[in-house]
């Protein structure tokens, strides 16, 4: 393990998967134009939600804005590392091509989810830092030190319970070969992070704190902007940011085991 | 002549239905990916939404189940198959076929839903479980119309798409312009909010769009609320013709365009 040849590698990845990408130039504005509209859409949602009462679960319109920020950062981040790659695993067990990543001398993990990148995601994210920094004003939220470095603690974490699922959903290939629509269940659950987690019913609040942990990923970020996270809140999401990725670990070392290549 | 043709629709049925029996977990994942109107549902009557709208919060779970419904025989994807069978050159062969390709993909379509549908009866039986109060059976005619009404905004969507997908053979990766044309799809059609609650400024304009047909109008049909049938069936036809044509259009312009991939 040499974490110098793995950086190595990573910017070869990204510098191949820039070049495949260039080939559709016009592919990467139109998802700039598609990212713009989704938030636009969701505002519109909300707005709608809001014209008919002032708090929803609570939080006030320039307060659910602030987890429209964070959706949006982090569906970029999905879009960039999550979605292109983890799409490509079917691919490789389908056509048999995994041999060809397990028998390099890298981690197979590693190859399978960083091999592509999609700059169209990396729009996706600045759009949705703009709309974080909108919020902070609107909400006149002073900016301290301590408060970026929570900020961004949190968000790593988040994105690792995001990688994590992507992750475990994709491992499942290995036994049910095609497990595309898999990924949509997981899409239209994530949904569900662009609003706040108390404007739901008891048992789905419940249901997405432990089945799916959503209120981790996007409620308990912007609960932090607004300064209203107590401080287990933030432990508990360290912690299961912790349990997941090593979950998504062991889950692909224990799956591997049951590979057993396409007909060749 | 007509015969013949029905032979072909009926035999294209009946592969692409076996051919779908084979995926029944992935079909039975993308009933559930659909569940999205339901945590909607969710948000409008736990925060007491529903009341400013006049709408009860029975009407409105029959409107959001109306919606899955609605939705679930009425998702399209012929862009995605095309563009993968214009990459890969499988679309050569079905070119020279004496059968229009669209029809193949039509009898795909067709042969999912009929696959879907015990599972989405499935998820509305647990609906109706855990919301015995708006349980209801539709009158006969109101089914029917529905029913026609769903079959056509699913026309229209399959033909919209099929527009897109045409543009395959200009730009190789169309399913991007799908992604874009999803968004309005999916925020004006009604799937997460009924059209009857948007601010006056969008109302004004969205129903000289194709969006409120596809999900509002049938899902609003089924649920009981009485929308206007006639214009409602009306303005759906018209879409259809609009996008038929074109797609004729597009279709003709670029098979000339066609260089056979992959070969």
């Amino acid at each position: 393990m040499n974490i110098k040849k793995y950086f190595q590698l990573y910017s070869l990845f990204n510098y191949t998967s820039f070049a495949i990408e260039m080939e559709y130039k016009i592919n990467i504005l139109i998802d700039l134009i598609t990212a713009i509209f989704g938030l636009i859409g969701s505002i519109f949602l909300l707005s709608i939600f809001f014209d008919n009462s002032n708090l929803i679960g609570g939080w006030s319109f320039e307060q659910a804005l602030i987890i429209q920020g964070i959706y949006t950062i982090l569906n970029g981040v999905t879009n960039t590392w999550f979605s292109p790659n983890l799409k490509e695993i079917v691919k490789y067990i389908r056509e048999g091509t995994l041999d060809f990543v397990l028998i390099k001398p890298v981690d197979s993990q590693f190859w399978i989810s960083f091999k592509r990148i999609s700059p169209s995601g990396l729009i996706e994210i600045i759009i949705g830092l703009l709309v974080l920094i909108y919020c902070l004003v609107i909400n006149e939220i002073d900016i301290s030190f301590s408060l970026i470095i929570l900020l961004s603690m949190t968000l790593l974490c988040s994105i690792s319970i995001l990688y994590s699922l992507w992750f475990l959903i994709s491992t499942t290939t290995i036994w049910f070969v095609k497990t595309w629509n898999a990924t949509e269940v997981l899409r239209s659950f994530l949904y569900v992070g662009r609003f706040p987690l108390s404007s739901f019913s008891f048992s789905l609040r419940l249901f997405f704190s432990t089945v799916i942990p959503i209120t981790f990923i996007t409620t308990i970020p912007s609960e932090l902007i607004l300064g209203i996270a107590p401080i287990w809140k933030i432990i508990l999401e360290l912690v299961v940011s912790y349990i997941f990725i090593s979950m998504s670990r062991r889950f692909w070392k224990y799956a591997l085991k049951f590979y057993s290549s396409a007909s060749s | 002549m007509s015969k013949s043709f029905l032979y072909k629709i009926n035999t294209l049925l009946k592969i692409q239905y076996s051919n779908m029996l084979e995926y029944r977990v992935e079909i039975a994942l993308w009933a559930i990916s659909g569940i999205i109107p339901f945590f909607m549902l969710n948000i409008w009557t736990n925060n007491g939404l529903n009341e400013s709208i006049n709408l009860s919060k029975i009407m409105l779970s029959r409107y959001f189940i109306s919606a899955f419904f609605v939705r679930q025989f009425s998702v399209v994807w012929v862009v995605f198959t095309f563009e993968e069978d214009a990459l890969l050159g499988k679309l050569s062969p079905y070119l020279i076929q004496p059968l229009h390709p669209f029809f193949r993909y039509f009898a795909q379509h067709i042969a999912e839903q009929l696959t879907r549908l015990p599972f989405a009866l499935l998820i509305a039986l647990i609906f109706f479980i855990l919301n015995p109060e708006s349980f209801w059976i539709p009158a006969v005619k109101t089914t029917i119309f529905a029913g026609l009404a769903t079959f056509l905004s699913f026309l229209i969507q399959f033909l919209m798409q099929s527009v897109i997908a045409t543009f395959c053979f200009w730009t190789e990766k169309a399913s991007s312009i799908e992604k874009l044309l999803f968004i309005p799809t999916l925020f004006l059609s009604g799937l997460l909010a009924p059209v009857s609650s948007f601010p006056e400024f969008v109302k004004s304009w969205v129903y000289f769009t194709p969006f409120p047909y596809l999900i509002n109008f049938p899902a609003n049909l089924l649920s009981g609320n009485d929308p206007n049938i006639i214009s409602g069936i009306c303005m759906q036809l018209i879409w259809v013709i609009i996008f038929f044509c074109i797609f004729a259009k597009t279709w003709k312009s670029g098979t000339k365009k066609f260089t056979a991939m992959g070969l």
